[in-house]
């Protein structure tokens, strides 16, 4: 807990951009020492193009289709948002309504548990039978399930992780349920919804791009299939690495939406930058 | 009419089947500063959660200014302090203070104002706009005493309000709390574990006794007012320390070793 004695003026932002920049050093050395010995290790021993393609061709692949590769990746991104939005809104309205029926949370948690443990992936094919394959709402669903259970279990977690003695603090107040959850629980949940949501930001992308694999004509996932098919290595690489830009830039929105909703989080601001 | 009417007041747990409080009868007049003190399990807790109707007693009567305990806080009769602060880490200090007017439906101009003027009563003026978890833990708990008294409740309950901070930081809160409680002219009832600072805040003493818990004994404390750190310094100081003493060991406390007496004696 940090003792500040005298009203403090917000750090400077020139001295901030500094820390900040010198914080992420480390991390820049190390990602493109990395490169580089996978860039040498290939021709040290001589690993074949099948097994590893070199980081320099991957790039050049990357970049000599990248036309492709980002229609690819948009409509792959469609999907992977799509599922995001949908999966993780109903996460947060069940597990708002949950919370405010603690009998029906208690009956129905197990469940929502054991659920959570089916591979849901494995529907994916079922559910090109259930919504029309041409459309991306058979991969927006996948996406949406699997996003949806980690935003529901987590937030209601949240919303039931509220100290008792601030219960009691309202209650002398005369507050009602309500104005509890509006004002304490919903507060107290943000937090973990928001850890669930970065988790599901990764989700949603695993599941567009693994239903894809089925079937999805000018998508990310078939772009990886075919390529390996035919032997072309690099561009099944370059769109890998289309989908981890994209599941980074969606991972990353989400943290910057954190960082400005739980600025006064404090075990955020321990942690630092993130 | 006063301020708190407690009478054949029991409270039993029904989980372990613990009867906590046995048989209080107790009038605190308004204006009164009563401190409740006792071993651990004696209650004192309970009896201050049961007169602000955070849980309700098992046989008995509480009222408040002539109503039953619910009224009174539905009515915002109460004003309550924990041990720990139980601010709101995502409201800043200033919005903790609010947080009473809000649910009050004050409007934001004058609730402005009268935050502004809590903080100066509690010496935090410059520091509204802190989050609370950049406050020393003696300046959370001034925040929560400024959100406590915000809308001047007819009685404030402290639930051991400063047991978790130094011994310096203590002695402050306790000479603050006095004058607040002067100005406010507010009834207070304050539960704690030391002797000295049950003795130096109050105008009266209430010794519990553990299991089941009982009234051992009322100490009155007729040091005068303002008191200051000389107060603690006087003989008649020490007889009331001495006298509050004698009536715990009376009921066991000293070999509970629970109940501290930490002035230099």
């Amino acid at each position: 807990m940090s003792v500040v004695l005298q009203p403090t003026p917000r750090g400077t932002v020139v001295k901030e951009i500094r820390t900040r920049a010198a914080n992420w050093i480390p991390a820049i050395v190390v990602f493109f020492a990395a490169i580089a010995l996978w860039q040498l290790a290939i021709d040290a021993f001589n690993i074949q193009k099948f097994l590893l393609p070199k980081p320099a061709a991957i790039a050049s692949a990357f970049w000599t289709q990248r036309s492709t590769l980002w229609s690819a990746g948009w409509l792959t991104l469609k999907e992977a948002l799509g599922g995001f939005a949908i999966g993780s809104a109903a996460g947060i309205a069940f597990a708002l309504v949950l919370a405010r029926f603690g009998r029906i949370a208690a009956a129905l948690m197990p469940i929502a548990i054991a659920a959570n443990a089916i591979p849901i992936i494995a529907f994916s094919p079922i559910f090109n039978a259930w919504f029309d394959p041409l459309s991306p709402a058979p991969r927006m669903a996948t996406a949406a399930v699997l996003c949806f259970f980690p935003v529901f279990v987590n937030t209601l977690r949240g919303l039931h992780s509220v100290r008792p003695s601030q219960i009691e603090l309202m209650r002398s107040y005369a507050a009602g349920e309500l104005e509890i959850f509006r004002r304490v629980r919903v507060p107290t949940a943000l937090p973990f919804l928001f850890a669930a949501l970065k988790v599901a930001t990764v989700l949603a992308m695993i599941g567009a791009i693994v239903s894809d694999y089925f079937g999805t004509f000018g998508s990310l996932g078939i772009t990886i299939k075919n390529s390996v098919s035919l032997f072309d290595f690099e561009t099944a690489w370059a769109a890998i690495l289309t989908a981890s830009i994209l599941g980074v830039a969606m991972y990353v929105a989400v943290s910057l939406v954190e960082r400005t909703v739980l600025q006064w989080d404090p075990t955020r601001q321990e942690r630092g930058t993130a | 009419m006063t301020a708190v009417s407690i009478s054949g007041l029991t409270k039993t747990f029904t989980k372990g089947n613990v009867t906590a409080l046995q048989g209080i009868d107790l009038e605190i007049q308004p204006g009164e500063f009563v401190s409740l003190i006792g071993p651990s399990g004696c209650g004192k807790s309970t009896l201050l959660r049961v007169i602000g109707d955070l849980t309700p007693p098992t046989e008995g009567t509480v009222e408040v200014n002539g109503k039953p305990a619910p009224r009174a806080r539905r009515d915002h009769d109460y004003g309550m302090v924990f041990q720990d602060s139980v601010l709101f880490d995502w409201r800043t200090v200033a919005r903790n203070v609010g947080l009473p007017l809000e649910l009050l439906g004050w409007d934001r101009a004058k609730r402005k104002e009268r935050v502004d003027e809590m903080l100066r009563l509690v010496e935090l003026e410059s520091f509204g706009d802190h989050n609370p978890w950049q406050l020393s833990g003696g300046m959370q708990m001034r925040v929560a005493i400024a959100r406590a008294l915000s809308f001047e409740p007819a009685i404030l309950l402290m639930d051991e309000p400063f047991g978790a901070l130094d011994e310096m930081t203590r002695e402050r809160l306790n000479i603050e709390l006095l004058e607040i409680w002067r100005r406010m002219q507010s009834t207070v009832v304050f539960v704690t574990h030391s002797i000295s600072e049950a003795v130096f805040l109050s105008t009266r003493v209430v010794v519990m006794s553990p299991r089941p818990g009982r009234v051992a004994g009322v100490v009155d404390v007729d040091l005068p007012q303002p008191r200051t750190t000389d107060t603690r310094e006087e003989p008649r100081f020490f007889e009331l320390v001495t006298a509050v003493r004698e009536l715990l060991r009376g009921v066991g406390a000293e070999e509970h070793g629970s109940v501290t007496a930490e002035t230099a004696l």
